[in-house]
């Protein structure tokens, strides 16, 4: 069968599984919209969570970053795995013991002020826009080069799937549907690599094969990596090339950005006891491991195989008319581009003047399994993998934007007095708005999706992540304290990304950085501001009243904490 | 109040506190400390076939992040029935 009609059927497949799974589990009350009713079992939370984490980007672009930067790579891969740690430990057993909905939930009562709850909320639904626009926009690359249908028409089919059960089902559809996502898309991340540690290793396990020698008996593959990158003028793989304030700052940033997703809390909200969410935040980070464990081998699986392939086993280039299919497939889609600059027919890629290839890094990924030549249903699954990562990540993110708009600024702020009903209804409108923008966004890309990135984490670990933390731990911050943090240290770090990204990009150069850290670091030092300025504005205004100060105590210890509120 | 007395309550925080601060410190050495500040040190070091300073950067720091998780939720078990407040 041929790889088309694969593809349609086992995409076919995992659709209709969660549209079943959105129609069995459809949510009746605003608790089982927002946290699922609280009665996940932890495991569940902890694949759910995954899929809710590991994104389009994850899925698609990751491997292929750590592919191209090597050593530098490894900053997503500690950054974005470092932040459970965070979480489970400093976070979430005391906002699970609080009991609410959201995070401007949690802010907005710490801090006794529905000032604190606004720039809370403003927060929250700004970085889930950053996201989901980008998650659109990788449904549509998947249906482009894979169904070979317009990305517009794949962004709408994307759409309606995410309409169906994120807008039926609230948290509790989304939930199961995530349970599914996550074991559609993990298979489709496994196997190919799987297959591909075999082929060049003889490893069963990917995270040992890229330790392993190669069996071709060219030696280690890591030594052989190294050796080809550094003839090719990319420098050791294995060696960095940030200097290390850089990337100290950056894996800070993603570390504590993770911590300070306003998505990825709110999972923690679903489970019934404190005591769960302690445990599912251990499964989580598994179910996230698995797959980040296997990225670093697939990276540099995938550049061996690549240079192989393009340059010829004696580096002296291949025949453009005898490139395999892959290449050719994918020239159709832009993502690489070949330019017989000495006119001698052969391809050759490096890291010098010698090159002739521009090679985007989306593509080592879904290119994978044909570079290595594997099997037609391989490549069918890569696909629906891959779908799966973009949807779930994009229905976990529309959940909170709704409930931001529903919850927090609606029942919370503007009308108080309306019913349970209704809540529901403006969640449902919310989400489907949050839909119609993202398609937006995913037909009409904005230039600067992959920039924005670093500002969603730059602004959650200067803003939402210290204000979390001084509010569990630190008794005597006060509202004037928290506020004027968020806003200090947000203002900060949105102003040097901006300046740095919009309008003088042409700076953005290590010599123009404050203490030569990049915008994608500088959430660190926003973070530190936000703290230093709460501690001195707090020391000058007014104590925490007692009712407040009780309410820290309470959260302290797991006793008593019942059942997700109902309000 | 579920604790019999404020200095109950705040010897377990203090324990509480105590548990997650060493653990945090075991977070900060292998990812910040080998993964980072030390790598290259550590890569002279070759450890199943990787340098070592690469392997806690990209495979080593994770497997340590989830083995922290674990012990946190045992000991935070633990502490919890020690001061009779748990679920």
């Amino acid at each position: 069968m041929d790889v088309q009609i694969l593809t349609y059927i086992i995409v076919g497949l995992t659709f209709a599984l969660y549209i079943g799974i959105a129609i069995w589990a459809r949510a009746g009350s605003t608790k089982e919209f927002y946290v699922a009713g609280g009665g996940v079992p932890p495991v569940m939370n902890g694949m759910a969570t995954a899929a809710d984490w590991m994104s389009a980007a994850s899925f698609i672009s990751l491997a292929g970053i750590v592919s191209f930067t090597g050593s530098d790579g490894s900053v997503y891969l500690m950054g974005w795995t470092g932040g459970y740690v965070l979480l489970a430990l400093c976070m979430v057993p005391y906002l699970r013991k609080f009991g609410k909905f959201t995070v401007p939930d949690f802010i907005g009562d710490r801090y006794y002020s529905d000032k604190a709850r606004i720039v809370a909320v403003i927060c929250a639904i700004f970085i889930c826009f950053t996201y989901i626009a980008g998650q659109m926009r990788g449904v549509g690359v998947v249906f482009s080069r894979f169904l070979e249908v317009e990305i517009e028409t794949g962004v709408v089919i994307g759409m309606a799937v995410v309409f169906f059960y994120a807008v039926l089902g609230g948290m509790k559809g989304i939930t199961y549907t995530q349970v599914a996502q996550y074991c559609v898309l993990i298979f489709a991340f496994m196997v190919p690599a799987i297959f591909i540690s075999v082929m060049m290793t003889g490893n069963l396990i990917p995270q040992l094969g890229f330790g392993s020698e190669m069996v071709d008996g060219s030696g280690y593959l890591l030594d052989k990596l190294d050796g080809l990158s550094e003839e090719l003028g990319f420098g050791a793989y294995t060696e960095g090339r940030k200097s290390t304030l850089d990337v100290f700052c950056i894996t800070g940033a993603l570390m504590v950005g993770t911590a300070g997703l306003p998505h990825v809390i709110v999972r923690f909200f679903t489970v019934p006891k404190v005591k769960d969410s302690r445990i599912s935040a251990g499964w989580t980070l598994i179910f996230i491991g698995i797959m980040y464990t296997t990225i670093p081998a697939l990276a540099s699986f995938a550049r061996v195989n690549m240079i192989e392939t393009i340059n010829g086993p004696e580096m002296t280039g291949t025949a453009y008319a005898e490139a395999p299919s892959w290449i050719k497939n994918w020239e159709k889609t832009g993502l690489i581009k070949f330019d017989d600059k000495n006119g001698d027919g052969k391809m050759f890629y490096s890291g010098d003047e010698r090159n002739e290839m521009k090679i985007d890094r989306d593509i080592m990924v879904l290119a994978n399994p044909e570079i290595a030549d594997l099997p037609a249903w391989v490549i069918a699954l890569v696909a629906a993998g891959g779908l799966a990562a973009a949807l779930s990540t994009s229905a976990g993110l529309l959940l909170v934007i709704s409930t931001s708009v529903s919850h927090d600024l609606m029942k919370k702020t503007l009308k108080p007095d309306i019913s349970d009903k209704t809540e529901l209804l403006y969640a449902r409108v919310a989400a489907a708005v949050g839909i119609v923008f993202a398609g937006y966004f995913g037909i009409n890309p904005p230039g600067f999706v992959a920039a924005v990135v670093a500002f969603a984490f730059g602004l959650a670990a200067s803003s939402l992540f210290p204000a979390i933390i001084m509010g569990i731990f630190n008794k005597k911050m006060n509202k004037e304290g928290a506020i004027a943090g968020m806003v200090v240290g947000l203002v900060f770090t949105a102003s040097y990304i901006i300046y740095f990204k919009f309008v003088n990009p042409a700076a953005n150069t290590a010599d123009n950085w404050l203490f030569g850290i990049s915008p994608e670091g500088i959430g660190t030092i926003g973070m530190l501001v936000n703290f230093a300025t709460a501690f001195t504005v707090a020391k000058l205004t007014s104590e925490v009243p007692q009712d407040v100060q009780d309410m820290v105590d309470a959260i302290r210890f797991p006793k008593g904490s019942g059942e997700a509120h109902d309000h | 109040m579920s604790f019999e007395s404020k200095e109950q309550a705040d010897s377990y925080w203090k324990e509480n506190l105590s548990i997650m601060l060493k653990l945090l410190a075991v977070w900060f050495a292998v990812s910040y400390g080998c993964g980072i500040l030390f790598i290259d040190e550590l890569n002279e070091i070759t450890f199943m076939g990787f340098k070592l300073g690469f392997w806690f950067a990209q495979q080593g720091s994770m497997y340590v992040f989830i083995a922290l998780i674990f012990i946190y939720v045992k000991q935070m078990n633990t502490l919890d029935k020690k001061y009779n407040v748990e679920e």
